[in-house]
């Protein structure tokens, strides 16, 4: 059974519907991740599922309990990250580990255990009496996630967990999450760095409150339509410009990519951009999700 | 339930601890305001400034001007010469009161005849023309049985009234001042307080990091308000320490019950607080709602106007004001020395307030937490 099962979420807020007939399958023990813009739909899905949030519409389970009937019975089974820092500032590191302890139940010796094996977990050692407040952002994020796993959660939701952490943070971050998936936990997670959706065992990209593809990152980018090829210029934006007016056939899409511009193509390579020695690439993720956006914004404005 | 509540509690104690600027100001507030307000606010007004306008100028008038000063409510700042001197001087606020021999003081009373005099008093300050107005009245009357005594004449009074001023019987202001006092700075305190707590934790994030844990609301709400009940004893005994040390307040009744009876007036404003912070969006709104709770408190619950002189609407108002029971409580137990028997119905009212408030803070945060 799957660790998060929903069909036809939906949120709405008046006319604007913030998400929009989602439905999700997240196997167990797999590290999902959540691909969408800013504004998608992300964090109001994960916070349906958490209980945070009530929803408009759809029905289904997480780990097995109807979510929107018992939030409270998930409650102990589950952990969550908020985009934002929420932990107590003026508490120590050690402070805020023993408070969620206790809200969770724990005390005496196992409290004591288990702070031990979250401060070693979170790499956290050292820090233990340093108010959270004047800790680094990348710090805090493991302080967070030692908080959210205090009491074993199944299932871990980690909206945006690296926004403003550094490379070596984030890459510490989620050398822990790949633990965390191995022991057992589901973890899903919102993110809108590339290289961190390719580490995901599965894929679901949100667009506008709705998915609109899920797969595992091979496999979405297997399902790209057409071939890319890489245009070498001095100047990509000019470029743009000017392949945009010629309008040449059999060319489906142009984009800047980083210092390349990025042709795509269905069929066979049209002779007229043979002069910018066109070398053919393997779609990235990101590949994929300019085409995903471009395909669905195309079919908003039909 | 123990273990939530208690990560709770030690969490609140350690924010407090090193939140020293607010704990010194929730210590040192009370004992500020108690002697500010205890020696300002002194309702019985004496020394007066008077002016007197004697066109009798005899032994009879002097004899009666200096009985006027012996009330200790009238000094003397001039003799003047005219009316029309009197008026200025009041009407410019040199003087409150004027007092006017006429020229045929001295022979009516020779010839045992009514004297009239004349006290003019500035009663647009209501409080200091009532002090005037009675100390004159009873100076006339004493006196002038004092002269029908000397004259021989055996004093008549067809109603012999006896006034008897209990529990306060010189009038000592910060007697009623002091408890009222106390009540005011634990409304104000101990509401600001919790109306801030929810929101905080709403607009830093932590409640929603609160609310995924296995923690119920009540379980929130208690971690906020058992704590600030210690703040609540801390500025009573300060208070309290205060009113007898500077102005020999009386606590003729039981402390102990005092102190019982304070516990559902300090959990009462707590949980009001509360229920301000659920309605609240912003702290800067919860800061505006406490306001809006402090004036009625004040005005409408016995602490500055009686209660019994109100219109219906506002007497009845004033009972869902956790002030208006504590005054009862402090003065019941500080001046008259009341006991349970007296006051067990204000305890009563308290705890139907609390559970009032506590019901309607749980209804509004469940909701808004969907």
């Amino acid at each position: 059974m799957n660790a998060v099962d929903v069909r036809g979420l939906t949120k709405r807020y008046g006319n604007f519907s913030a998400v929009e007939d989602l439905s999700l399958g997240v196997p167990r023990g797999q590290v999902y991740g959540f691909l969408g813009p800013n504004g998608s739909g992300k964090s109001t899905t994960i916070r349906m599922l958490c209980g945070l949030l009530a929803p408009s519409g759809g029905e289904g389970t997480v780990l097995g309990v109807d979510f929107r009937k018992n939030p409270k019975e998930l409650r102990q089974r589950i952990g969550y990250m908020s985009q934002k820092f929420s932990l107590y500032a003026d508490l120590t590191v050690l402070e805020n580990l023993r408070f969620y302890a206790g809200l969770y139940g724990l005390g005496g010796g196992a409290l004591r255990r288990r702070v031990d094996t979250m401060v070693a977990l979170a790499d956290l050692e050292g820090q233990e009496k340093s108010l959270t407040g004047t800790l680094s952002a990348g710090v805090r994020q493991r302080l967070a996630l030692g908080c959210a796993l205090m009491h074993h959660p199944e299932l871990l939701f980690l909206d945006e967990p690296t926004s403003g952490v550094d490379l070596r943070s984030r890459r510490r971050f989620w050398d822990l999450i790949y633990d965390l998936a191995a022991e057992g936990t589901t973890v899903l997670v919102t993110t809108h760095f590339m290289d961190e959706a390719e580490h995901c065992d599965h894929i679901g990209f949100i667009f506008r409150g709705r998915l609109v593809a899920t797969d595992t990152p091979e496999g979405l980018k297997k399902r790209f339509p057409g071939t890319i090829y890489a245009l070498e210029t001095p100047s990509p934006p000019a470029l743009l410009e000017n392949l945009e007016e010629e309008k040449i056939p059999g060319v489906r899409d142009l984009y800047v990519f980083g210092p390349r511009l990025h042709a795509v193509v269905e069929g066979a390579l049209p002779e007229a951009l043979g002069r910018w020695s066109p070398r053919e690439i393997p779609p990235s993720l990101e590949d994929v999700f300019v085409a995903l956006v471009q395909d669905n914004e195309r079919k908003g404005e039909r | 339930m123990g273990r939530r509540l208690w990560a709770l509690l030690v969490k609140e104690f350690i924010q407090m601890r090193r939140d020293r600027v607010t704990f010194g100001i929730m210590v040192a507030l009370p004992v500020a305001q108690l002697i500010i307000f205890g020696f300002a606010i002194n309702t019985e007004v004496k020394h007066l400034a008077t002016l007197v306008f004697d066109q009798s100028r005899s032994a009879e008038s002097r004899e009666m001007r200096d009985a006027f000063v012996a009330t200790g409510y009238f000094d003397v700042l001039r003799e003047v010469e005219s009316f029309s001197e009197i008026e200025k001087g009041l009407q410019s606020g040199a003087a409150s009161v004027g007092i006017v021999f006429p020229p045929d003081f001295a022979p009516r009373l020779q010839r045992r005849q009514g004297a009239p005099l004349q006290v003019v008093v500035d009663a647009s300050d209501s409080m200091s023309a009532g002090s005037a107005i009675s100390a004159a009245q009873m100076l006339g009357m004493v006196k002038g049985q004092e002269l029908m005594a000397r004259w021989g004449m055996t004093p008549m009074t067809v109603y012999d009234l006896r006034l008897r001023a209990w529990y306060n019987p010189d009038f000592v202001s910060p007697f009623y001042m002091v408890p009222g006092t106390l009540g005011m700075i634990l409304t104000m305190t101990m509401v600001m307080i919790t109306a801030a707590a929810l929101v905080r934790e709403r607009e830093q994030g932590t409640m929603e990091q609160l609310v995924v844990t296995p923690v119920r609301p009540l379980e929130i709400m208690l971690g906020k308000v058992l704590p600030y009940v210690i703040v609540g004893y801390i500025q009573l005994s300060l208070g309290l320490a205060v009113g007898v040390v500077f102005f020999d307040v009386p606590v003729r009744g039981s402390l102990t019950l005092l102190y019982l009876l304070t516990l559902p007036f300090i959990a009462a404003n707590l949980f009001l607080g509360i229920l301000i912070s659920t309605v609240a969006r912003t702290q800067m709104q919860a800061t505006q709602m406490s306001f809006f709770t402090f004036l009625p408190s004040i005005l409408l619950s016995g602490f500055v106007f009686p209660r019994e002189a109100m219109p219906e609407i506002f007497f009845q108002f004033s009972r869902i004001l956790p002030l208006t029971y504590f005054l009862r409580i402090a003065r019941g137990i500080m001046l008259k020395g009341a006991g349970w028997d007296a006051l067990g119905g204000d305890a009563r009212a308290l705890g139907v307030l609390i559970a009032i408030f506590a019901t309607v803070s749980l209804m509004v945060f469940r909701r808004r937490a969907e």
